[in-house]
This record gives structure tokens, C-alpha cells and sequence, in this order.
């Protein structure tokens, strides 16, 4: 135990970045490429050369945008995971081109909110540094691809997703033919049957799963979105076998670019297209276009595939006998601890280890914000405690992926005096909002104070607990960005007259049971809408059966008794 | 969508926004031709003369000063000028929140 | 127009023909898909003018008379012609010129080059150099794709120097 102790936080420190994709010359080279030509591109719009009308698509590629304040700048956490290094980097940035802070979003990115155009191409070479980038964060071409904030972990795991996502990631960076789709095009991976990724409401979703025989392929869903039209993805094929992966993907990205709509903004997502044609003759035209593709060009050698994973392959765990009674000793012996045990962690799936989720939602803050300060406390954390690395979570939070079950008591000793150790997982204050009106140059309303509102009127964490898992989920327009429609409680921010209103739907979920809320009425001005929330939740308590969580009551029950309530009510 | 709004035509006094090019920062359109960083510096247009505004706004487009040139909506009040949208005075006001404990 | 093959502007013998317009005698002649049955000519060098909804399927069969397709691109944010281009090449082998015409950003070029496109028509009294310079910019990409490349493996590789 001794020696362990002793020999844990230098080796972790050493030990640079367990399961995270290091770059080699190869991608530095590259990335070094695309640095150059984003600042050349800027140099071109500000000398006149180019108009906004043409640069706007090339800003956007390196996630640059342009809101309400000032330009922001959204750089990929390629499926959420990072090192210690690369999220001091962040903070760097945060401190030297920003002010001081960044917002962690649902894509697993994170956004900084006040840089100048002119420093831009600064910023972005400084996340270069760190083998960060900005790339297709925006833009209509294959974004950042997400994944299970657990990957690599969970227990419940039975491919690591991580690795397919580092491959589709390669695969898609300057995708020569589908940089300029009709639309966005999101990819989500995971490698558990609990999905954690939110894969039907993805342009593509994937599950990676094993045969019979061992083999890996994937279960391929596609056409989710939500937005102004919110539509669940459809399984299209049940297995593709692991070297026909990037195959398949473009046989739906061709059949998509060539046939998605182009007139319409509306109308021009996958969704769409496969709503219009029909899932059957869509899956029919993809599978036409696989049939007839150069299969061995695109065939993914097992080669590539070990040599990636050669980079996600486990940190040198020790083996701690003792921690799970360790663990068990602390939460029996502090029941504030224990209660953040309970919410915040998840099984990991070697024995003496957790996973521990820091909430980025303290009551009262903006959900997904994160100082510079803050950022650093974290990195010094993970190297402490983790391997060094870092995960974000499509809710908004962080989590340190590999924590030894017997310093889990310290970690969480060490996170409180940042404000990072509320026990509020999956609890009503762990709200998912978008930037709204506070910074969104689309948004109809703000989300971020009424996310605050909201955890304040239930700020004691005990009622809380007691309501136990809900997810709300607030957008500040019908852009869905927080993903109001899978929200189990989800507002909608509206304008009315330059005025801000929220529409609220219930019983939605992301899930592998994934379902889109209904609206349980007209919309609630801004000073209506936390009462309204509040409404629900009692009604909720009420009515609920015996150990029956929200969505499960509601489902039960339908609209009725809440519509009754905050008719009631008004 | 509270996105920016045709103001143009309405019957409330007028005044020109962007944002300036080189850092994106919300500027209005002042008397002398320029652009400034606070509302009540800006000049203010009564029905069509906003036309010449928005003139100027699309020339400085022309000239790499600003992007999006449009006519916002306000109405005075005892302390000022204000805008009539909430979208356009969270503009001039900036983000009604800040994070915990921003350095 | 000037026309852009490898970086450089070149000379473009090629005459588009109206469709009110009779062929040229001795130049060879880009028609449209209409009027593509009716060119079709032994000894006659032929190009057909794609417009972005057009499917390589549409040209399939006239593809051994053809020595050009020219793809439109109406706007650079339609990125339809960088499927066309691809398609024509890896499913129906074509081996002719591909020439993107329309409106394209140079930035685009690369992307062009990699999906099997050979020539850029450039609006009249466009500057090449910005062209060139976007070529240069680029020595690697991770995805194979229709041009000649140098694979280090399925997917990465390094690209041909202009
Ligand atoms: S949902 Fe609307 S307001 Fe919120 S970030 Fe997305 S676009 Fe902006």
C-alpha cells in the first residue's frame, strides 16, 4: 500500500495522457498546414479579398462565429477526451484571448466567447501547440464526432468507442467531397448498449457491438435531428462488419450530398431527405451506392484499426484490493460525500477504480461554464488522480474517468473549494442550457438565467434528491442546441414581440428508449416560466407511485394531471 | 426568431448597428459617420431617413469596417435611449449573467 | 476564360455551344446534356456541360465520345459537383477532363483536385496566384479519394506536390 501510495501520483504524472490520441509528425504537419492557410484566409477577408458572404463558410469550418458581443471561437474535444495538458492549454487561451472563461457545450466542445477576429489565427496556433484545433465545429461538412463520456471505462462496455471515433475523426477532416454538404452532419458513436450518446437524434448513429464470434461491426442508425423539425433516427442496417465502416459512412454521406436539399435551410438536413423518400427506398439508394463503391480503397484495415488503438490501450492500474472497502468506509462515514458518491460517480470496469463526474452546475452558475482557474485546478486533478485525463460529458460536465476508489475521498476533498464537487447529477440542477440570448446571435430568448432561476428555487440539494433524475433541458431557440425536445422537462425559448417566452414539453428522452416531448400548453413569459417548472415538479411528487422517477410517472400518467395543475395554477 | 428584425419602416425612432470587423465588437453609427462602441452616441433616423444609415452601414460593409449593417428598433426613456427588443439591449448591455466567479 | 490546369492558366480550345447554336467545324465542342444525343459524332471531340442536379448515371453511356465534362458549380457552398466528379471517376472510370465551372473559391481547389476534377474555368480577369497558393498549402490528407495520391496507409496520405 505504502509503496503504491507513494509511486501513484508521479507515475500518474508521467504518464501523458492515457487513451488520448497523440499526435505524431504526420498530424502535426498537418494541423501546422491548417493553421497557416485559416490565417491567410483571415488576412484575405481583411484586406477586402474576400467577402463576408464567401468567408463565413470558411470561418465557420474553423468554428469561428460571429454573435452578439464579439466572434466565438468553438474548438472540438474530439469525442471528449483530453489531457491535463491540452486543458491547461484551454485555459491559456481562455486567459490570453478571452475573458477568462470558456463554456463546455452538448458536442462535446468547448466555446470561448470574446475573441477578435484579428487574434483568431493566434488562438487557433496556440491550440495547435496542444494538438488542439477548431476544425468543422461548424459549418456544413461531418462535425466533431461524439461519444460516451465513459468510454474506455464503463463497465457496461463491450467495444471501446473511442478508437472508431479517432478513425471516423481522421477520416472526415477535409473530407475532399463533403466539406460543402446541403447541412450539418453530426456522427455519434458509442460502444455500450446503454446508449450515452444520444444516437437517434444524430444525422449518423452508431453502435459498435461484437458477433458471435467476436467480431466487431456496427449498428448504423440514421436521419435523427431535432431543430425545427425533431425526427428520431431509423436503423438502417443492423450489422456492418468493422472494414466496411468508412465504406458504408460515405455511401450515406454520397447519397446525402448529392440528394439533400439545397433551396431550403429547413429542409436540407439528412432528416429530411430520408423523411421525404421514404426509409426504405433512402436505405435502398445507400445501399446501391456501397454496392458499386471501390470497396478494397476504402477497406479499413485491421492494421490501422490496431494502430490506433494502440493509443486508447489502459493506464497501468494498480491493483488496490482494499480500495472498494476504503470507498465504503468514507460514504458510511460522511453522508455529504456519500450523496455526491452516489450521483456523481459511475462503475468502472476495472476493479478498485470509478468514474467521477465533476458537475459544471453549481446552483446558481451557468451551466457548462468553467473559469481559467478552475481549468487548471482540474488538469492538476486529473494528473493527481486520473491518468491525466479528461473527459466532457454531452451534458455539460467533466469527468476524471479513472479515480482509484480509495482516494475518491480525496478528490472530492480537493474539488470543493473550487465550487466543483455539487452532488447534482441527473438531478434537476444539472440543467442542460445553451448560450441563448446572453450570447446567441440566433437565439430568441435567454436560457442561461433561467437555468439559474430554476436551480435556485429548489436550491436545497435534499429536495432535490428527493425529486431525484430529471433533465431539463433549455434552448434559446428552435435550433435545439440543448436538446429541449429529449428533455424530460425541456424549454423553448420563443420571442413574442421582441419579448421572451418558453414553451415547455414533457417527456422527452435521449436514451435508449429516446422520445420527443409533448408541449403541455402556451408558452410562459420570462417570469411565468420557474413557476411553471416548479408546478410540474410538485405535481410530479404528488401523483408519483411509490419509487417512480419523473419520466417514468409521466409516461404513466400522460399530460393530464400536469396540464390540470398549472392551469390551475395560472 | 429574435434574430435581427426588419425595424425598417417601423414608426419608432431608428438607429444603425453592426459589428465592427476586426474583433466583432457591437458598434452603432454615429452623426459624424463613424461607428462607436455605446448606444447613446448614435444618431438617430425618423422613418425613411434611415435609409441613408443603412446606406453608409452597407458602404462601410464595402470597406472592411463592419458586417451586417441593420436598423434597430428603440424608444427613449427617462434615463435614455433604449431598444425596444430584448435582443437588441442584451447587445448593448452584454450577457445578463457571468460566470461563477470570473476572474 | 482563363483556364486553370495544375496551377497555371492554360489556353482552353474548347467552344460552348448554345443550344440554338450550330457545332463548330473544327473546334471541339461543349454541348449540354440536351443536346448531347445529337453531337455525339465519330471524329468529333465532344465535352457535355453537367449542371449540379445531374447524376453520372445521366452521361454513363456517352461517356467513350466524351473527352470533357464540365460540372457546374451555381454556388461554392453546392458541393453536389464534388460527388458528380468523384462518381464519374471511381464508378464509371472515366478518364477524361473534368472541369469545374461556376463559382468556386480557391479554397476549394484542393478538394476539386482530390475528387478527380483536372481543370478550373476562372471568371474573366481572376488573379491565379491565390490558386496556386491554396495548392501548395496542403501536404497531407487523411481519407483516400479519386486523384493519384501516395497512400502511407488506407487512410492517410501524402498528396502530389503541384
Ligand atoms: S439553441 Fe438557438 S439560441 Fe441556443 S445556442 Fe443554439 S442557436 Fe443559439
Amino acid at each position: 500500500m505504502d509503496t503504491i501510495e507513494r509511486h501513484a501520483p508521479a507515475s500518474a504524472s508521467m504518464y501523458k495522457g492515457a487513451g488520448i490520441y497523440r499526435y505524431d509528425d504526420f498530424d502535426r504537419e498537418f494541423l501546422r498546414e491548417r493553421v497557416a492557410e485559416f490565417r491567410a484566409q483571415v488576412a484575405r477577408r481583411l484586406a477586402g479579398e474576400l467577402t463576408e458572404d464567401e468567408f463565413k463558410p470558411l470561418r465557420l469550418m474553423n468554428g469561428l462565429y460571429l454573435q452578439l458581443h464579439a466572434y466565438m471561437l468553438r474548438c472540438a474535444i474530439p469525442y471528449g477526451v483530453m489531457s491535463a495538458d491540452q486543458l491547461r492549454q484551454f485555459a491559456h487561451v481562455a486567459r490570453t484571448f478571452d475573458r477568462g472563461y470558456g463554456h463546455f457545450t452538448t458536442r462535446q466542445n468547448i466555446q470561448f466567447n470574446w475573441i477578435a477576429l484579428e487574434d483568431a489565427p493566434d488562438a487557433i496556433a496556440a491550440l495547435a501547440e496542444a494538438d488542439l484545433h477548431a476544425i468543422q465545429t461548424s459549418g456544413n461538412c461531418i462535425r466533431n464526432v461524439t461519444t460516451d463520456e465513459f468510454a474506455g471505462a464503463a463497465a457496461d462496455e463491450t467495444v471501446d468507442p473511442r478508437v472508431y471515433a479517432e478513425i471516423i475523426r481522421q477520416w472526415s477532416t477535409l473530407h475532399p467531397e463533403f466539406s460543402f454538404l446541403p447541412r450539418k452532419f453530426k456522427i455519434a458513436i458509442t460502444g455500450a448498449p446503454g446508449d450515452r450518446a444520444a444516437l437517434q437524434i444524430h444525422d449518423i448513429g452508431l453502435t459498435a457491438k461484437r458477433d458471435a464470434q467476436g467480431r466487431i461491426g456496427f449498428e448504423v442508425w440514421v436521419g435523427g435531428g431535432l431543430g425545427r423539425t425533431p425526427i428520431l433516427g431509423f436503423r438502417i442496417r443492423d450489422w456492418v462488419p468493422e472494414d466496411a465502416l468508412i465504406a458504408y459512412l460515405e455511401a450515406i454521406l454520397r447519397t446525402y450530398n448529392a440528394l439533400g436539399g439545397r433551396e431550403n435551410i429547413h429542409k436540407a438536413r439528412i432528416k429530411i431527405l430520408v423523411r421525404d423518400v421514404g426509409q426504405a427506398r433512402f436505405a435502398e439508394l445507400v445501399e446501391q451506392e456501397f454496392a458499386t463503391l471501390p470497396r478494397e480503397k476504402f477497406r479499413l484495415d485491421p492494421a490501422i484499426v490496431a494502430a490506433i488503438e494502440a493509443h486508447f490501450t489502459p493506464p497501468p492500474f494498480a491493483a488496490v484490493p482494499d480500495a472498494a472497502a476504503a470507498l465504503a468506509g468514507a460514504v458510511a462515514a460522511d453522508a455529504e460525500f456519500a450523496a455526491w458518491v452516489g450521483r456523481n460517480t459511475h462503475a468502472h470496469r476495472e476493479p478498485g477504480y470509478i468514474c467521477a463526474v465533476i458537475s459544471l452546475k453549481p446552483i446558481g452558475g451557468v451551466p457548462g461554464d468553467c473559469t481559467a482557474a478552475q481549468m487548471d485546478a482540474i488538469a492538476n486533478l486529473a494528473e493527481q488522480f486520473s491518468f491525466g485525463e479528461i473527459r466532457v460529458s454531452h451534458v455539460q460536465n467533466l469527468v476524471l474517468p479513472h479515480v482509484r476508489q480509495d482516494r475518491l475521498h480525496a478528490l472530492w476533498q480537493a474539488l470543493r473549494p473550487l465550487g466543483l464537487a455539487t452532488a447534482n447529477v441527473g438531478l434537476l440542477s444539472d440543467i442542460i442550457a445553451c448560450p441563448g440570448l446572453d450570447y446567441c446571435s440566433l437565439a430568441s430568448a435567454r436560457a442561461i438565467p433561467v437555468a439559474q432561476r430554476i436551480a435556485e428555487r429548489f436550491a436545497d440539494l435534499r429536495t432535490q434528491h428527493d425529486i431525484g433524475t430529471v433533465f431539463i433541458n433549455i434552448s434559446g431557440c428552435i435550433n435545439a442546441c440543448a436538446h429541449h425536445h429529449v428533455g424530460h422537462i425541456g424549454i423553448l425559448g420563443v420571442d413574442k414581440k421582441g419579448e421572451e417566452f418558453y414553451q415547455i414539453t414533457l417527456g422527452g428522452s435521449a436514451s435508449n428508449d429516446a422520445a420527443l416531448g409533448d408541449i403541455v400548453g402556451p408558452a410562459y413569459a420570462y417570469d411565468d416560466v420557474v413557476d411553471a417548472v416548479e408546478t410540474i415538479l410538485r405535481t410530479y411528487l404528488a401523483v408519483r407511485s411509490p419509487g417512480e422517477a419523473f419520466i417514468e410517472t409521466y409516461r404513466r400518467t400522460g399530460l393530464a394531471p400536469f396540464r390540470e395543475a398549472l392551469h390551475a395554477a395560472a | 426568431m429574435q434574430a435581427k428584425v426588419k425595424a425598417k419602416g417601423s414608426a419608432q425612432p431608428l438607429v444603425v448597428s453592426a459589428n465592427r470587423l476586426r474583433d466583432g465588437r457591437v458598434v452603432w453609427l454615429a452623426a459624424d459617420g463613424g461607428w462607436v462602441e455605446h448606444l447613446h452616441g448614435a444618431v438617430v433616423y425618423l422613418g425613411e431617413e434611415v435609409d441613408a444609415g443603412l446606406a453608409a452601414g452597407e458602404a462601410d460593409e464595402q470597406r472592411q469596417l463592419v458586417v451586417g449593417a441593420y436598423a434597430v428598433e428603440v424608444v427613449e426613456t427617462p434615463g435614455g435611449m433604449v431598444p425596444l427588443r430584448m435582443r437588441e439591449r442584451v447587445r448593448v448591455d452584454g450577457p445578463s449573467v457571468l460566470p461563477v466567479a470570473a476572474e | 476564360m482563363p483556364l486553370l490546369d495544375g496551377g497555371h492558366v492554360v489556353e482552353d480550345p474548347w467552344v460552348l455551344v448554345p443550344d440554338d447554336a450550330p457545332f463548330p467545324a473544327d473546334a471541339p465542342a461543349l454541348v449540354t446534356l440536351k443536346r448531347l444525343p445529337e453531337a455525339r459524332r465519330p471524329g468529333r471531340r465532344l465535352g457535355v456541360l453537367l449542371g449540379p442536379a445531374s447524376r453520372a448515371e445521366d452521361v454513363a453511356a456517352a461517356l467513350p465520345d466524351l473527352s470533357l465534362i464540365a460540372v457546374e458549380f451555381p454556388k461554392f457552398r453546392d458541393g453536389r459537383g464534388f460527388s458528380l466528379a468523384r462518381t464519374l471517376r471511381e464508378r464509371h472510370g472515366f478518364t477524361g477532363e473534368i472541369r469545374a465551372v461556376g463559382h468556386i473559391l480557391p479554397d476549394q481547389y484542393r478538394f476539386l483536385l482530390r475528387c478527380g476534377v483536372s481543370t478550373v474555368a476562372l471568371p474573366e480577369g481572376a488573379d491565379p496566384a491565390p490558386w496556386q497558393a491554396a495548392l501548395g498549402r496542403f501536404g497531407v490528407a487523411y481519407q483516400p479519394a479519386a486523384a493519384e495520391e501516395a497512400p502511407l496507409d488506407h487512410l492517410r496520405r501524402r498528396l502530389a506536390a503541384p
